[in-house]
């Protein structure tokens, strides 16, 4: 499905990534694998470093941090937001909505919509599909997107599949309408009937977590999860990015009208190096124009990948007087797919900054 | 070709005989894991990229399968 948007546009990003940087190197001896082999893997998948945060911190936590610092030190106005949207696969807590809490936290103001939404590789698109939506509406003119995840506290340490790439991390973009914005088309799709190739089997309603499920599992390939863990089928999602993505790059560039070469940047999620490069080569754009250097300084954060890679590697040119024409693609848990093409530019603010407690 | 296919073998995982096997995988050769280090491996030895969607199984049975799959991209 491709909806069109008309008048809207990004005016604020800023990423947040807890301080603790947690090094490859250092978790190989948590592996069941030869230190010789992991090294094999280090460069080809981009594990080095991944930034994971204190057991004391949330996702909530993350966000919370990077919205005081938009409206202390870039001049946003708490009183103008009209919506906040929070996207993460790490709640607070079950109940209330985690967006509820944030509300409070945040001083918005009564006359807000707040509502959380449970996604992760495809989260920053869904989650602006939404901000658009919303901004439909008269008396909504300003809605905060929130994406955060800590998912690294679900992902078993002896599980060198997952382990070396997950990263903690938080980011709020401002969206507002613009009449003189260019039209935005949104590409999203869904695949239900797979959606537990990626999953957290335990700990909610389905299957509530015991002594059994936060046993750890010796799955057979070295690996080793339990249950209350994140279980991923790796070649399945490979497969399944490696497929659907190049397909969906040609058919939101169709809807677009432009060619490959028209985009100035290819801002993906980011769940391994191998995947991005080989994305890179499939779709016939140079590595240059795809950045896959996320992975490797921060991890992957699911949602928030798309908003650190954009603040990480585009600040400079984004915070100039003039736009680039970005393509942002998201893929994985659900399984989900989602595309859109965006000016981007002349940004209040785009910035990456540390978390302190 | 072959040779070097071996000898790419050979480095990912020196602990084995390639030629004894006629199914790396199913003969616990060469794990998933692997498969991603043989394929970088690949196309870094024969300037190529091997998409991502050849990356099945079959295609990484024995040598003589992934002679067939690299000799696709080298002439190409």
């Amino acid at each position: 499905m491709i909806l069109n948007f008309k008048g809207k546009k990004i005016t604020d990003i800023v990423s947040v990534v807890p301080s603790q940087i947690s090094k490859y190197e250092d978790e190989i001896e948590n592996y069941s694998f030869s230190r010789v082999k992991c090294m094999k893997l280090k460069e080809i998948m981009g594990f080095d470093e991944h930034r994971i945060a204190p057991d004391s911190v949330t996702a909530s936590d993350l966000c919370e941090f990077a919205f005081n610092h938009l409206v202390e030190n870039k001049g946003l106005d708490r009183e103008s937001i009209d919506a906040m949207i929070f996207v993460t696969h790490t709640p607070d807590h079950f109940i209330p909505p985690t967006s509820s809490i944030l509300h409070g936290k945040l001083g918005l103001k009564e006359d807000c919509l707040c509502f959380d939404i449970n996604h992760g590789c495809a989260g920053f698109i869904i989650g602006l599909q939404q901000a658009f939506m919303l901004l439909e509406q008269e008396g909504i003119n300003k809605v905060a997107l929130l994406n955060g995840d800590t998912l690294s506290r679900k992902i078993n340490k002896k599980d060198r599949n997952s382990f070396p790439v997950v990263g903690d991390a938080g980011a709020v973009t401002i969206i507002e309408n613009d009449s003189s914005a260019n039209d935005i088309k949104i590409f999203t799709k869904n695949r239900g009937k797979d959606a537990m190739v990626l999953k957290i089997p335990a700990g909610a309603f389905r299957m509530p977590s015991n002594e059994e499920t936060s046993k750890d599992i010796d799955v057979g390939d070295g690996n080793f999860r339990s249950l209350d863990n994140l279980n991923m089928e790796g070649a399945s999602v490979f497969s399944f990015v490696q497929v659907e993505v190049p397909l969906m790059v040609d058919e939101i560039l169709k809807a677009n009208n432009l060619s490959k070469d028209e985009i100035d940047f290819y801002m993906f999620h980011q769940p391994n190096k191998f995947m991005l490069e080989k994305l890179a080569d499939k779709i016939e754009v140079t590595r240059e124009k795809m950045p896959n250097n996320i992975v490797e300084i921060y991890g992957n954060s699911n949602s928030v990948t798309i908003p650190v890679n954009i603040t990480h590697n585009l600040s400079s040119e984004l915070l100039e007087d003039k736009k680039l024409k970005l393509c942002l693609a998201g893929f994985g848990v659900g399984l989900t797919w989602a595309s859109m093409i965006l000016d981007m530019g002349s940004l209040n603010s785009c910035e990456l900054i540390e978390y302190k407690e | 070709m072959k040779d070097k296919i071996k000898e790419v073998l050979e480095n990912i995982r020196p602990e084995f005989d390639f030629a004894d096997s006629d199914n790396f995988l199913e003969d616990g050769l060469l794990d998933s894991f692997d498969l991603i280090t043989l394929v970088s491996s690949l196309d870094e030895t024969f300037g190529i990229s091997i998409e991502g969607t050849e990356m099945t199984p079959e295609n990484f049975q024995n040598i003589s399968k992934i002679e067939n799959l690299v000799q696709k991209y080298v002439k190409d």
